[in-house]
């Protein structure tokens, strides 16, 4: 539920202008999770502890140097929500007991990449949701567990080559609907994001900033060296994947799935692919038009049903 | 103080309940359910403050019980056999944030075979995970180590969780009369938790458990982690010392039972030690100067005082309720280690038994005492044994014949082509 209603960003001139996560990170260049991550930071602000999951951006605080100003928890893989749950648990505790003043509370944050949030994370994240968490989840989906190399992982796309899918066919699976999962879970809010589009994206976290209960965000992220292009194509390859329909960017909220951008006139997904490398076999040598055509159909068909 | 009768399971509740626990993620496991339930019932009852929150797994229950004692509140959770080794990623990273909290173990076999019955082979192999290990042999002994174990995981010296174990069914669901300490008494001895540096608030950001480059900090952090156990031995006896003058119960780091002047001695861990103190005062009554040693310190282990204790001993039997695969008798390798090279060491002897429930009988035990007393005598120490007698051994071949049986009647074959 939204308690109270800040809704300051209407326009890119409003998005903030002092940037608060520190440079200097070993994130590769162009990487689109953490450009995502300093849109989301500028809105969530300092007052907050990030509760990280193996990833790439465990890397992001090692010691004894962290780009954030606010607090950070690494935990494993498997269980950064459940680490949400007792950094939250305790400090409501604290505030109940009379040990810490509100000033001293902090949102808590978690922190992972699709490798965790698609699948050895989906137990902890499930428990946190059934159990109305007050918490913000930030999953960076890079499509593969890029950290290792770019596996393919439960959120790779369908024909996309990766390090353990480089057959002529690309991987053989179909990404899965982790929105509609945990829209499932009925929390008080879903939302797909992605950091080309930062105004979209600074209104939900706006928007969720005022909430309370278990916030889920799933911030696509074109990954340079998992997808095989050049990192100054990041942000076009973004706004493609919203264009072309592939990327869908929607809210859950009190029941409800909204669209937040529509793309009236969807560019072909061709355009998108063709600039990454792991697409590049249904290009060169020769067009594959039958896997072409698939993967069309398959984006208007999501959009048939909007 | 009040006296009554309790299971080793309620006993650990109340431990928890006396020590003014704040929060207890929570998730349930034969045998150790009691424990949580009991917890549950005076939380829902208004008997206690506390919150319980029952995770989706141990494995996040031990991640949330680390991430709120990190976080600076007091922290209580209890587990068993597949629960604790599901949970085993999460005891070597919270150790590693040195978020003081006191985990109970409730022993018992692992899988596979999958059985509910008792061992110790799921709590060695929690030996290097960084958490100290109390080893517990009464129900009143399991209310008063965890309150001990407070003090100590919160040492400014230790800063580390504890486990407090005790042994499925022989005591989590055995009643024993258990003396309740006064509550305010209790209150008094453990204290409040003071988080000290390691905490989250809005004016003072940390990072905490953060990743490092390269071997240099990584070995720092961990050996600091070792340092804070070899501390802790001294906190153990301070500890002690000041619970004993509170309480009137002493407990030493290695309980040592008619040792003194004993030419023999049996070590052994947990309930089936009061068998091994059975089985001395008999022997002792037939002649024998025989003893017991048992640790209930397995982490950080005595050295020091095992080498005291067993100098000029003859020899020692060392029963284990565990098996390494391959190596054998974990405590019997423990012990080695300790007394290998000391100019006075007893003939140290392996023995394996009471895996999964089996019962280590009073005539076993005076059999160990004779083949260890023959070992040294003859001046070379036995081949490591496994408690199994033939009986037993027919009981499963009868099985075997069993199924055999049934298979033939069913038409199917025991050799599939």
């Amino acid at each position: 539920m939204i308690e109270k209603t800040e809704a300051i960003i209407h326009r890119m001139k409003d998005l903030p202008s002092t940037h608060l996560l520190g440079t200097g990170t070993p994130m590769c260049a162009g990487c689109g999770g953490l450009e995502a991550l300093h849109e989301i930071y500028d809105i969530l602000g300092e007052k907050t502890v990030f509760v990280n999951a193996a990833g790439c951006m465990t890397l992001l605080s090692v010691y004894p140097f962290t780009p954030f100003r606010g607090s950070w928890l690494y935990t494993a893989m498997a269980s950064a929500p459940a680490g949400a749950q007792g950094i939250r648990d305790a400090l409501d505790i604290l505030k109940q007991k009379q040990q810490i003043t509100e000033e001293e509370d902090l949102e808590v944050v978690v922190l992972t990449g699709d490798g965790a949030a698609y699948g050895m994370g989906l137990s902890a994240t499930s428990g946190a949701m059934e159990r109305n968490l007050d918490f913000i989840y930030i999953c960076y989906d890079n499509e593969g567990y890029g950290n290792t190399g770019q596996q393919y992982s439960g959120a790779t796309p369908h024909a996309a080559k990766t390090s353990t899918s480089k057959g002529a066919h690309g991987f053989a699976g179909y990404k899965k609907d982790l929105f509609a999962i945990w829209a499932a879970h009925k929390p008080a809010y879903v939302a797909t994001v992605i950091g080309a589009e930062p105004l979209d994206l600074a209104r939900k976290i706006e928007k969720v900033k005022a909430m309370k209960g278990p916030r889920m965000i799933i911030s696509l992220a074109p990954c340079p060296t998992g997808w095989d292009y050049d990192p100054k194509l990041s942000v076009e390859i973004g706004k493609l994947a919203v264009k072309t329909g592939i990327w869908p960017l929607k809210e859950y909220i009190d029941g409800q799935v909204v669209h937040t951008k529509v793309p009236r006139q969807r560019v072909p997904v061709e355009e998108y692919l063709k600039l990454q490398g792991r697409f590049r076999h249904l290009f060169e040598p020769e067009r594959d038009e039958a896997l072409l055509a698939e993967l069309q159909a398959k984006v208007d068909s999501y959009w048939a049903d909007v | 103080m009040s006296r009554m009768l309790l299971t080793g399971n309620r006993a650990a509740a109340w431990g928890a309940r006396l020590a003014q626990v704040d929060y207890y993620p929570a998730f349930p496991i034969t045998p150790q359910t009691e424990i949580i339930e009991a917890l549950a019932e005076w939380i829902d009852k208004d008997e206690m403050p506390g919150r319980l929150v029952t995770a989706d797994s141990e494995h996040s229950m031990i991640t949330a019980a680390g991430a709120a004692a990190a976080t600076g509140v007091r922290v209580f959770s209890a587990t068993s056999s597949q629960g604790l080794l599901y949970a085993m990623e999460m005891l070597y990273s919270v150790a590693g944030w040195r978020a003081p909290f006191v985990l109970v173990n409730v022993s018992r076999g692992l899988s596979a075979p999958i059985t509910l019955e008792s061992d110790h082979n799921d709590i060695v192999a929690a030996r290097d995970c960084g958490f100290l290990q109390i080893h517990c042999t009464t129900c009143q002994e399991v209310l008063d180590s965890t309150l001990m174990a407070y003090r100590i995981a919160e040492h400014a010296n230790v800063r580390l969780p504890v486990i407090v174990n005790l042994d499925g069914f022989y005591l989590s669901f055995t009643r024993e009369p258990v003396e309740i300490p006064d509550a305010a008494k209790a209150a008094a001895f453990v204290g409040s938790f003071d988080a000290q540096n390691i905490r989250f608030r809005a004016s003072a950001p940390e990072s905490q458990a953060m990743a490092v480059l390269g071997g240099t900090p990584y070995s720092y952090f961990r050996y600091e982690i070792h340092l804070a156990q070899q501390q802790a031995l001294a906190v153990y006896d301070e500890i002690a010392a000041e619970f004993e003058a509170s309480f009137g119960r002493r407990y030493d780091a290695i309980e040592a039972y008619r040792s003194d002047d004993a030419d023999y001695v049996y070590v052994m861990m947990g309930s089936f030690a009061s068998k091994a103190k059975a089985a001395v005062d008999k022997l002792r009554d037939a002649g024998w100067k025989i003893g017991l040693l048992r640790p209930r310190l397995l982490r950080p282990f005595p050295e020091k005082l095992f080498q005291s204790l067993l100098a000029d001993k003859k020899a020692v039997a060392v029963i284990d309720q565990n098996i390494s695969m391959g190596k054998g008798g974990v405590l019997h390798t423990e012990l080695a280690s300790v007394m290998c090279g000391q100019a006075n060491a007893p003939l140290l002897n392996s023995f394996m038994g009471g895996l999964g429930g089996r019962d280590i009988s009073e005539e076993e035990l005076f059999k160990i005492a004779e083949v260890t007393r023959q070992a040294c005598e003859e001046g070379n120490s036995l081949e490591p044994r496994l408690l199994f007698t033939k009986d037993e051994l027919r009981e499963v071949r009868k099985l075997q014949a069993v199924a055999h049986v049934e298979r033939a009647e069913l038409g199917l074959t025991d050799n599939p082509a």
